[in-house]
């Protein structure tokens, strides 16, 4: 069983990764995620599960050292926020080159630029297209509460182990600073030295005289082999796509009209279906908890049962693009959306329905 | 000498020197004569005389010793340019009773990764940083590096490294000795026989620090040459460095078990 | 007194040619073949066989690590 608490979706992080048996936590302070280190070292992890929990001196410095571990087989995970995660970006592209595991939270905030330290979903592109150099994707998962952010981090890194894959938690200042009731799991003990060795083989823990010795890179010179690595990663992501898609739908068993949202917008999607159906608007939800992979074949299947689908997203429109990608039919796609930290209103949400999708 | 005396020298009971099984056979990518293979080797024989090899996690830069993991026959992982402290830290924290060491040149340690050599110094992570300055980039085609030295011409400073605009070389070597996280430095070259065989006793200083004391860096720089940034011959490239690169960047040591010995 | 005498093997395909081993001995030994190896290299050998002393100055400064060394004790 495990134990109820009321929490920050920040602090529901860290203590989840300490639960989990994380092994590392190296991070830099950013609001609106600065609460993941401080209850890090509030907690003293390091004298419990012997986790490690270090301030780094950038991001850049964090990844790097998430990718250290991470290469020795270690549960390693990094937090931060927008212009953090744009630092992050070189590790996370080398990460996903030499095909490392590891957990990144993205407590996401507006942009460009420095912006504003209020809730955002600006860095969708940035999470689900790839996000640094190079041909590879991360698996995303899209938490709408703080039971979820808890939830993810064992979820994380259980795809992050299964495909050796960095996995980012794309969530919003909304969500991190919003407080909830949740119930956290039980502690699942860390890894011993031994484990790691049996479970990860690839891992560099020191070569013993009985192994070749053990590489972890993203660089290989030879064009060929170079190539034959891309298939590879292609492959897992394909691999990934078949198996790992989790969306939830609300409501959309009788919808005349959709909201595709996802993370805090899809809380607000909720509300505004109400409202809606209050005034006979019949609308359904479907929530996307992975964004990459993405549900696109449920979305192609509601988009034949619909007239119109309205993404509602705390950007200019970013997963829209996605959305009409896979609707496959000739039915209304509009985005709705506020920015710069603003976070849309219920009302509002119904009443883009009504004027983009529904009148429009 | 006849034949048969030859073969009667060449013989295992005789062997005296040998390439140490931890360097891999694959032929080393560097130029002719480039410090580089010299710095790999001295470090490996060291790991093998400690037998501590099994328990070993080496870190290679971006650099000319990118591929350094071609040649190490121990476990090892690459770095984003100038993030390999960072690794080592990561590594280091996670796995203690682990022998971690990064190998470095000057752009990867003193230019793009100044933040992570400076702070993974200051926290005194418990690891060995070999530094090769040959005070160029090298992998490159060699422009101007943190280490070049004033007047020193490469393909970014065609007339010479003007102070003025391009400010001067940078001992981080000094720099990060002067941090109490770090508990021995030292300077040392491998282009002569009693410098190898002296780096290579400062290398094997540094990971018995790391191994007898569980706190604090252990930084060995070896000046080298690049003769193909310089455009010497890899003879003339090493009489080169003695004139011009010694005088900048003196040898020895300048700290030893956490004092300064030499400013 | 006791004497003794050297030799080293060099793995020509190995060697670059870069002449560092030349200016470490310390007898001479060393010179460079005429002839280049599957790299196109010269390489080193023994033009002195009879003054190597088994030092290995030569193998400790070259960067390829090429040179095994070999030594004897001659009593005389
Ligand atoms: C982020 C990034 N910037 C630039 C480069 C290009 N680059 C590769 S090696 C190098 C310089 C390496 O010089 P140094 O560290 O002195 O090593 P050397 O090659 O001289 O041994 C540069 C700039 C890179 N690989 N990554
Ligand atoms: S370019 Fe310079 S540093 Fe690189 S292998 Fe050649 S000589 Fe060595
Ligand atoms: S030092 Fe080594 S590589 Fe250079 S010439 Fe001598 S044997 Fe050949």
């Amino acid at each position: 069983m495990g134990e109820l608490k009321l929490m920050k979706g920040n602090e529901a992080i860290a203590e989840a990764a300490i639960r989990a048996g994380v092994d590392a936590y190296f991070g830099y302070p950013i609001t609106p995620q600065s609460e993941v280190i401080e209850y890090l070292m509030a907690e003293k992890p390091y004298e419990t599960t012997g986790m490690v929990v270090l301030q780094a001196e950038s991001e850049v410095a964090a990844i790097n050292m998430v990718y250290g571990a991470a290469g020795t087989g270690k549960k390693a995970m990094t937090s931060s926020s927008s212009p953090g995660i744009s630092l992050k970006q070189e590790g996370i592209s080398y990460m996903a080159g030499a095909e490392l595991p590891c957990v990144i939270v993205n407590v996401v905030r507006g942009g460009p630029g420095l912006g504003t330290i209020q809730p955002s979903q600006a860095d969708y592109f940035q999470a689900v297209k790839g996000g640094g150099h190079g041909d590879y994707h991360m698996i995303v998962l899209a938490p709408a509460s703080v039971q979820e952010m808890a939830d993810f981090v064992t979820k994380g890194f259980d795809l992050a182990f299964k495909y050796r894959t960095p996995v980012m938690i794309l969530s919003d200042g909304l969500i991190g600073q919003m407080m909830e009731k949740v119930i956290m799991p039980e502690h699942t003990p860390r890894w011993t030295d031994e484990e790691i060795i049996e479970k990860w083989p690839w891992a560099t823990t020191g070569k013993p005289g009985s192994r070749e010795r053990n590489i972890i890179t993203s660089l290989d010179l030879d064009s060929g082999r170079q190539e034959q690595h891309n298939i590879h990663l292609q492959k897992k992501y394909k691999e990934i796509h078949e198996n790992e898609i989790e969306f939830e739908e609300f409501m959309c068993d009788d919808a005349d009209y959709l909201f595709v949202a996802y993370g805090s917008s899809a809380r607000i999607a909720q509300k505004a279906i109400k409202l809606g159906r209050e005034k006979g608007i019949k609308a359904g939800l479907l929530r996307p908890i992975t964004l990459y992979p993405f549900p696109a074949e449920a979305i192609h299947r509601l988009a034949k049962q619909v007239k119109g689908i309205l993404s509602l997203e705390l950007s200019a429109g970013q997963m829209v693009e996605d959305i009409r990608l896979s609707v496959g039919c000739d039915i209304k796609v509009e985005h709705f959306g506020r920015m710069g930290g603003i976070i849309h209103s219920p009302a509002e949400a119904l009443q883009a329905l009504e004027d983009k999708i529904i009148g429009g | 000498m006849k034949e048969e005396v030859l073969s009667d020298i060449i013989n295992v009971e005789n062997l005296v020197y040998k390439k140490t099984p931890l360097m891999t056979d694959n032929i080393l990518s560097y130029c002719p004569g480039c410090g580089h293979g010299t710095a790999h080797r001295i470090t490996m024989e060291v790991l093998e005389e400690l037998g501590v090899w099994k328990d070993t996690i080496g870190i290679a830069p971006v650099g000319c010793s990118v591929l350094a993991y071609e040649f190490m026959n121990v476990d090892m992982q690459q770095a984003a340019h100038g993030r390999a402290p960072a690794l080592a830290t990561g590594i280091k924290r996670c796995w203690p009773h682990k022998v971690v060491f990064t190998y470095q040149g000057d752009g990867d340690l003193a230019a793009i990764g100044t933040a992570e050599t400076i702070h993974a110094c200051n926290r005194g992570e418990n690891i060995v940083i070999i530094f090769v300055n040959n005070g160029i980039y090298g992998m490159t085609g060699g422009q101007m590096a943190p280490t070049t030295l004033p007047g020193m011409k490469s393909s970014t400073s065609p007339y010479g490294r003007d102070v003025h605009i391009m400010g001067n070389p940078l001992k981080i070597t000094e720099l990060v000795a002067e941090l109490p996280g770090v508990r021995s430095v030292t300077r040392q070259a491998v282009h002569t026989p009693g410098n190898v065989r002296k780096a290579k006793r400062a290398i094997r200083k540094a990971f018995e620090n790391q191994l007898k004391y569980k706190e604090g860096l252990n930084f060995v720089e070896i000046v080298s040459n690049c003769n193909s940034g310089w455009k010497m011959t890899p003879v003339h490239s090493n009489k080169w460095m003695e004139e011009n690169m010694f005088p900048y960047f003196p040898l020895g040591d300048i700290k030893v078990d956490g004092e300064i010995v030499n400013k | 007194m006791a004497k003794f005498k050297g030799a080293i093997v060099v793995d020509i395909d190995r060697c670059k040619g870069c002449e560092v081993c030349i200016g470490a001995c310390p007898h001479d030994v060393i010179g460079m073949s005429s002839e280049v190896n599957i790299k196109g290299y010269k390489y080193s050998y023994m033009v002195n066989p009879e003054s190597c002393v088994g030092c290995a100055n030569c193998a400790v400064v070259c960067p390829d690590g090429v040179i095994t060394v070999y030594r004897k004790r001659i009593e005389q």
